[in-house]
């Protein structure tokens, strides 16, 4: 095949084809590309772009060979030295060209391009010490160098939860405990929610909490929402609305999580939309991008060799088992959709067992807290909810991958469907918990429930709430810590010093990614459910999850080693935070309910003069000046719709203009084709040699005024 | 070096800074560690060339299977052996930093992973690559038959005119649709 033909040679001597570099999308992703900031925008040519192509004597040869050494000429220009790829010597001969170039310029552009080139330099240095400040960068690079990005995805995604809470704690303190903290100093005064007596408001005081810790503190602290019984605080120069704050500091809390999700997002999805159901292009993705670079630790280097020699494995035996599927008559494909449904009834039927138990344990524990027995009983009684759903979330997992060897799905179908089932199990079981305590809180002796809610039972439900949701975090935080501590070292030592049979059926234990991304999603999903009613949460679950990194770093470190089917890091990103988003949006229902349906007790917290805690804002609007209402009123109803927007411009920009490329480039080539086919009838008529047979059209490239097929001489050696 | 003190000179540190990716503080430790690498007599010649096999015992180029050809790119030396000089050894850590451009980055993939520098990724290239990844040993290859079927999946994705080789176009193109690329091509000291 003749190349040159087709084909012009670079520098280096790597043929080019134009025609993929003019594709649109090509040309999009180039232009989208983070532009370290440009130099000059000159017209004259630097040394690099004499082109080598010796032509055979084809007019349209040259002329293509001095239009693509224009364009290389003009991207050379507008691009910085440093993008470059060649040796420093010569980057420095361009730049050193370059600034003789500049010379000539007026002193105008010499002085815009050297502020550039200042402003430019100081923003990377500006950089280079906000990263310095960026938490745990020293832990992160040695765990990356000794386990690849897989399971380094896992700890930035814990350090951005960890984030996440710290600012979330932020806004909680500093809009509404700092307020009252500071009140007494400021001179401020607090007017106190009227008690005014009838039965709902009946706070009676003293309910004996032994174990502090363990117990969820007095409910009369900061730490539970019965505390905060303020109205208003008079400061000097205003008056400061603190259930207005509260319930505000709540939907901006959830507001926040959503945009910085989706933003962080938004990089992730672009490229698992590329990478769908037909693994188009994954085996190129492991070929060429799979080795991590990063990686210094010559047993991590062994290990990552044999994943990914499993990886190709199993991935080209997948592409059998396919062609198997495809193969499969109509008699098997009916068996299998019966044995199919049968099991899907089956998980259904495990799911609503759980569920069940869940709510069974937590009606028996709020009953049971009512009279005490002994120290430990009571102890358990009241963690029962927790100790079942850990149960439970630990028992479920095992269930599904035993059964979904049975369905007869693809193997990467099998992982992402059980995950999924897990994802389900594990966030559902919160809901299924606070549906039964609201049951609980919302029935009453005599049916209708005066107040509401059952004021006898539960003076101040609120509080309850957020105990039962503390219990879950600590509980959650135990059971973490216990787990490492009594079965992953023992493991380890088992595995090292005994050579009996339990050892090796055993092994040694893997880094389970999805598992322990569902752990702390499942303790962020409490976070942010139980924050309204819980105001300290989000500092505990900062807390909880800073000691959570270290404990799996060195669990990482001494115990395990990497997984033999590795999690690649560009689809563990987007898994990561869709189940995150997950959690939110689930975690958004509950405390929707809660605070614009059931009715806030009268007996403590801020909202003691309102019916829902919904109510503050349309009665604070109303007192609000009529000017400031009507505009309020205005953008309440445009509220929605730009938060839509908010996340649809974040999220679906980039998939849009993905799709978009797609359509672009096709219209593009089909272009391209008529034109060469064009030219084509033009030229064989004009030469009236032979006739151009369809598959001796080679890849076609364009120049300025149209497209030249290439084709043969008439008197070469491969004319037929 | 241009200095045979320990230190870098300022102009050259700026210089620097302009014609690669690296921060300040990356270009410091680079000079550094390349310090290291030299010998006594060494330290005292305007550009030293540290040879190989020493490069080679950088811990973050130990582990690599990539790391002769690694060297062999980035080595401006005339007698094609793979020695580095300070600024070969930036050129190596601006295109594996974390700023560095996609283009910069699969363009040296690609001649990373050109074993005849022939300028395409023909069968040959790409079963040597299979290899490097997953081992040199007898039973951590993959067998005849599976190379055989991996190579024409590989072509089947990446070779656009079907000419049996990818060119750095079509390479170019498949590492732009690659999601794991950028976060995988990157050494830092």
């Amino acid at each position: 095949m003749e190349r040159d033909s087709v084909f012009h040679n670079d520098r280096l001597g790597a043929p080019r084809n134009p025609l993929l570099d003019q594709l649109p999308s090509y040309q999009s992703l180039l232009y989208r590309r983070k532009p370290s900031a440009s130099g000059s925008n000159k017209r004259r040519g630097s040394s690099r772009t004499r082109l080598g192509s010796s032509s055979s004597g084809k007019w349209g040869q040259t002329t293509l060979a001095r239009q693509h050494e224009e364009k290389h000429r003009t991207q050379t220009l507008q691009r910085p030295v440093r993008e470059l790829s060649k040796p420093m010597a010569e980057k420095r001969r361009d730049k050193d060209q370059r600034l003789e170039q500049a010379k000539d310029l007026s002193s105008w552009s010499q002085w815009r391009q050297s502020t550039r080139r200042t402003l430019r330099r100081l923003k990377e240095d500006g950089f280079e010490m906000l990263s310095n400040l960026e938490l745990w960068r020293g832990d992160i690079h040695v765990i990356e160098g000794m386990f690849g990005t897989g399971i380094l995805s896992y700890f930035s995604f814990l350090r951005f939860l960890v984030l996440l809470n710290f600012i979330m704690f932020l806004l909680m303190f500093g809009f509404v405990m700092l307020p009252i903290i500071t009140a007494p100093h400021a001179s401020g005064n607090t007017t106190f929610n009227h008690v005014d007596g009838n039965t709902c408001s009946n706070y009676p005081k003293g309910l004996p909490c032994l174990f502090q810790i363990l117990k969820g503190f007095l409910e009369q602290t900061y730490l539970f929402y019965g505390y905060y019984k303020v109205e208003t605080i008079h400061f000097p120069k205003f008056t400061y609305n603190l259930p207005l704050a509260y319930l505000l500091v709540t939907i901006a809390y959830l507001f926040l999580s959503l945009i910085w999700i989706v933003k962080r997002s938004a990089t992730g999805f672009k490229r698992k939309l590329v990478q769908d159901e037909d693994r188009f292009q994954s085996f190129c993705n492991k070929i060429f991008a799979g080795w991590d670079f990063c990686i210094v630790n010559d047993s991590a280097a062994r290990l990552k060799r044999s994943s990914l020699l499993y990886e190709l494995k199993t991935d080209l035996e997948e592409e059998r088992i396919k062609q198997k599927i495809a193969d499969r008559t109509r008699k098997e494909k009916c068996r299998i959709y019966v044995i199919r449904l049968i099991l899907n009834l089956f998980v259904i039927a495990v799911l609503a067992a759980c569920f069940y138990s869940i709510y069974i344990a937590t009606n028996f524990s709020q009953k049971a807290q009512m009279t005490k027995v002994n120290f430990i009983l009571d102890l358990i009684y009241e963690y029962l909810p927790s100790i079942v759903i850990t149960l439970a979330n630990f028992i479920t997992p095992l269930i599904f991958s035993l059964i979904i060897q049975f369905e007869d799905y693809s193997p990467a179908f099998e992982i992402r469907f059980t995950l999924m089932r897990c994802v389900f199990m594990r966030l559902t079981s919160i809901c299924v918990l606070l549906v039964s305590l609201w049951g609980q809180i919302t029935s009453c002796q005599e049916g209708n429930c005066v107040c509401g809610y059952n004021h006898i039972l539960y003076p101040c439900w609120e509080s309850r709430v957020g105990q039962e949701m503390y219990k879950l975090m600590i509980f959650d935080f135990i059971i973490i810590g216990a787990v490492t501590v009594f079965v992953e070292f023992p493991r380890k030592l088992i595995v090292d010093y005994c050579d009996c049979g339990l050892a090796k059926w055993w092994g040694q234990q893997e880094f389970a990614i999805p598992q322990n991304v569902l752990e702390i999603v499942y303790g962020q999903t409490i976070c942010w459910i139980g924050t309204f009613y819980c105001p300290l949460l989000p500092a505990i679950c900062t807390i909880k999850y800073f000691i959570i990194f270290y404990i799996k770093k060195v669990t990482l470190v001494n115990n395990c080693r990497p997984a033999t089917r590795p999690f690649r890091a560009s689809s563990s990103n987007f898994f990561f935070l869709a189940v995150l988003l997950i959690g939110l949006a689930l975690a958004c229902v509950p405390v929707t309910i809660g605070i614009a349906q059931i009715s806030c007790s009268q007996a403590c917290g801020p909202f003691v003069n309102y019916t829902t805690s919904w109510e503050v804002l349309p009665r604070t609007v109303s007192q609000l000046p009529a000017g400031a209402r009507t505009f309020l009123l205005a953008i309440s109803s445009e509220a929605f719709a730009v938060s839509l927007f908010v996340i649809t411009w974040y999220g679906f920009r980039p998939m849009i203009s993905l799709l978009s490329t797609d359509g672009r480039d096709k219209r593009f080539l089909i272009q391209k084709l008529c034109q060469a086919q064009r030219t084509c009838a033009i030229i064989s008529t004009g030469a009236g040699s032979q006739s151009l047979s369809s598959d001796r059209v080679s890849p076609s490239y364009r120049s300025n005024s149209g497209v030249f097929l290439v084709q043969p001489p008439p008197d070469s050696a491969t004319h037929v | 070096m241009g200095t045979t003190a320990s230190q870098l000179r300022k102009d050259l540190l700026s210089e620097y800074q302009e014609l690669t990716f690296l921060t300040k503080q990356e270009i410091i430790l680079a000079h550094k560690r390349f310090s290291e690498l030299l010998s006594k007599e060494d330290r005292n010649i305007p550009t030293p060339r540290v040879p190989m096999e020493k490069v080679l015992s950088l811990p973050e180029l130990k582990s690599n299977p990539f790391r002769k050809r690694i060297c062999h790119v980035f080595s401006t030396s005339d007698m094609k052996d793979g020695s580095l000089t300070f600024e070969d050894f930036l050129d190596l850590l601006s295109a594996f930093s974390d700023s560095a451009t996609l283009e910069i980055k699969s363009h040296y993939a690609f001649r990373i992973f050109d074993f005849d520098d022939d300028g395409t990724l023909d069968g040959g290239d790409l079963e040597k690559l299979v290899n490097c990844l997953t081992g040199e040993t007898d039973d951590t290859r993959l067998t005849t038959e599976e190379m055989r079927q991996l190579i024409s999946n590989i072509l089947e994705e990446s070779d656009i005119d079907k000419d049996g080789t990818v060119n750095l176009s079509e390479f170019q193109h498949v590492i732009s649709r690659s999601p794991d690329f950028v976060s995988s091509f990157k050494i830092v000291l």
